[in-house]
């Protein structure tokens, strides 16, 4: 496997951030593509460890994913060039696009194109949340259930903070996990 | 200066605590943006959802790009992007070192499982807060809510069924919507 140099490595993950519409998880499967697949800088394997952690920590997932390979591939300097590279394309973009923000929204056809898209949204939205909360509710295990119901009910009703519900749920999560490994088996 | 260490701040939280991609940082900012800080009205914050979701790249560093640049400009956006990234960076690395060097992620994992649903329930909530908005133009419902704007539900309906059955990637169904707000919108 031969390892790329860092200009190469910064610019695989500029164009994969800049071509990738719908979010992290598109850009991390185009990097199992690109960087396994076809240039094989990554095995597989590695491949699939690095997207498992990328998701067991917080923050944008592809941000994660580049932490990983660029450390990988070639340690500190590595780790910088591969964010710098996933972080750039949409802060040139986005920062384009809110420069005119304020002329846009004056637009009438603008405000009436940004109004229709608001349900539109609302529906992206709450059509992820089925998605999940099916996978969720298909592992037929009680806590997890359990945990969902809690939580819907703290949010919608108590308008419980964000954080203070996350840092309750990983409580609940780690106990049982201990719970779980004082009847057998390894932390 | 204060404005950019408050921005830094906040998305360095929104950062530590987004477990799960784009869509959990999603309430995370809400609160910081529209709760905590008074940065963004609820239709902006609506309004930066939709570009978020438009634009490439991962949707959290988008919106952390936006509301830099609505509060401090070209600075504030580096700021806020910076903040978003660090926390993550610190913590994926820790986890790889835990990862590979004792083979065990037990715990990690049990933590997971307990928020997985923690941040299904939150990314309702800030679905439905939308659809509330889209609805009747504010974030609570209003007491007499038998009259929403019935050209949002319409589409939203409409939307929500394209998606769920038809399974159309929500790029196209956005821009669907668009052009029917503004056709419908601009006949009635």
């Amino acid at each position: 496997m031969e390892k790329p140099t860092l200009r190469a490595l910064f610019l695989q993950m500029f164009t994969i951030s800049a071509c990738t519409f719908g979010g992290g998880f598109v850009i991390v499967t185009l990097m199992k593509k690109r960087l396994v697949e076809q240039r094989g800088w990554l095995s597989q394997s590695e491949m699939l460890d690095m997207t498992a952690l990328a998701q067991s920590a917080p923050g944008p997932i592809a941000v994660n994913t580049a932490v990983l390979i660029g450390w990988h591939l070639h340690g500190l300097s590595g780790m910088f060039f591969a964010v710098l590279g996933c972080i750039l394309p949409p802060m040139i973009i986005l920062s384009v696009i809110s420069l005119f923000y304020t002329a846009f929204a004056q637009n009438p056809y603008i405000a009436l194109l940004l109004r229709g898209m608001q349900a539109g949204v609302a529906a992206v939205i709450l059509d992820v949340t089925c998605s999940l909360g099916q996978d969720v509710l298909a592992k037929r295990q009680v806590l997890s259930t359990a945990l969902l119901t809690c939580a819907l009910a703290l949010v919608l009703f108590c308008k419980i903070s964000p954080i203070l519900l996350l840092l309750l749920a990983a409580l609940t999560g780690m106990l049982s996990a201990l719970f779980h490994s004082k009847k057998g088996g390894s932390l | 200066m204060s404005s950019l260490l408050l921005l830094f701040w906040s998305f360095l939280q929104v950062g530590a605590f987004s477990v799960g991609g784009g869509y959990a940082a999603m309430p995370l900012i809400e609160n910081q943006v529209c709760h905590l800080h008074t940065w963004l009205s609820a239709d902006e914050f609506a309004h930066l959802v939709t570009i978020a979701e438009m634009t490439p790249g991962p949707i959290a560093i988008n919106s952390a790009t936006f509301v830099g640049i609505q509060i401090a400009g070209l600075p504030g956006a580096i700021v806020a992007t910076v903040g978003c990234v660090f926390p993550s960076c610190m913590i994926v690395m820790t986890l790889a070192y835990v990862y590979y060097r004792f083979r065990g992620l037990n715990m990690v994992q049990g933590i997971l499982a307990g928020l997985r649903p923690a941040v299904v329930a939150m990314i309702a909530s800030a679905g439905i807060s939308l659809l509330i908005l889209a609805l009747y133009g504010e974030r609570n419902l209003p007491s007499d809510f038998t009259h929403p704007d019935w050209i949002s539900a319409a589409i939203f309906a409409l939307a929500f069924i394209v998606l769920r059955v038809l399974k159309i990637k929500p790029l196209w169904v956005m821009a669907g919507s668009g052009v029917m707000g503004v056709i419908l919108y601009a006949i009635f």
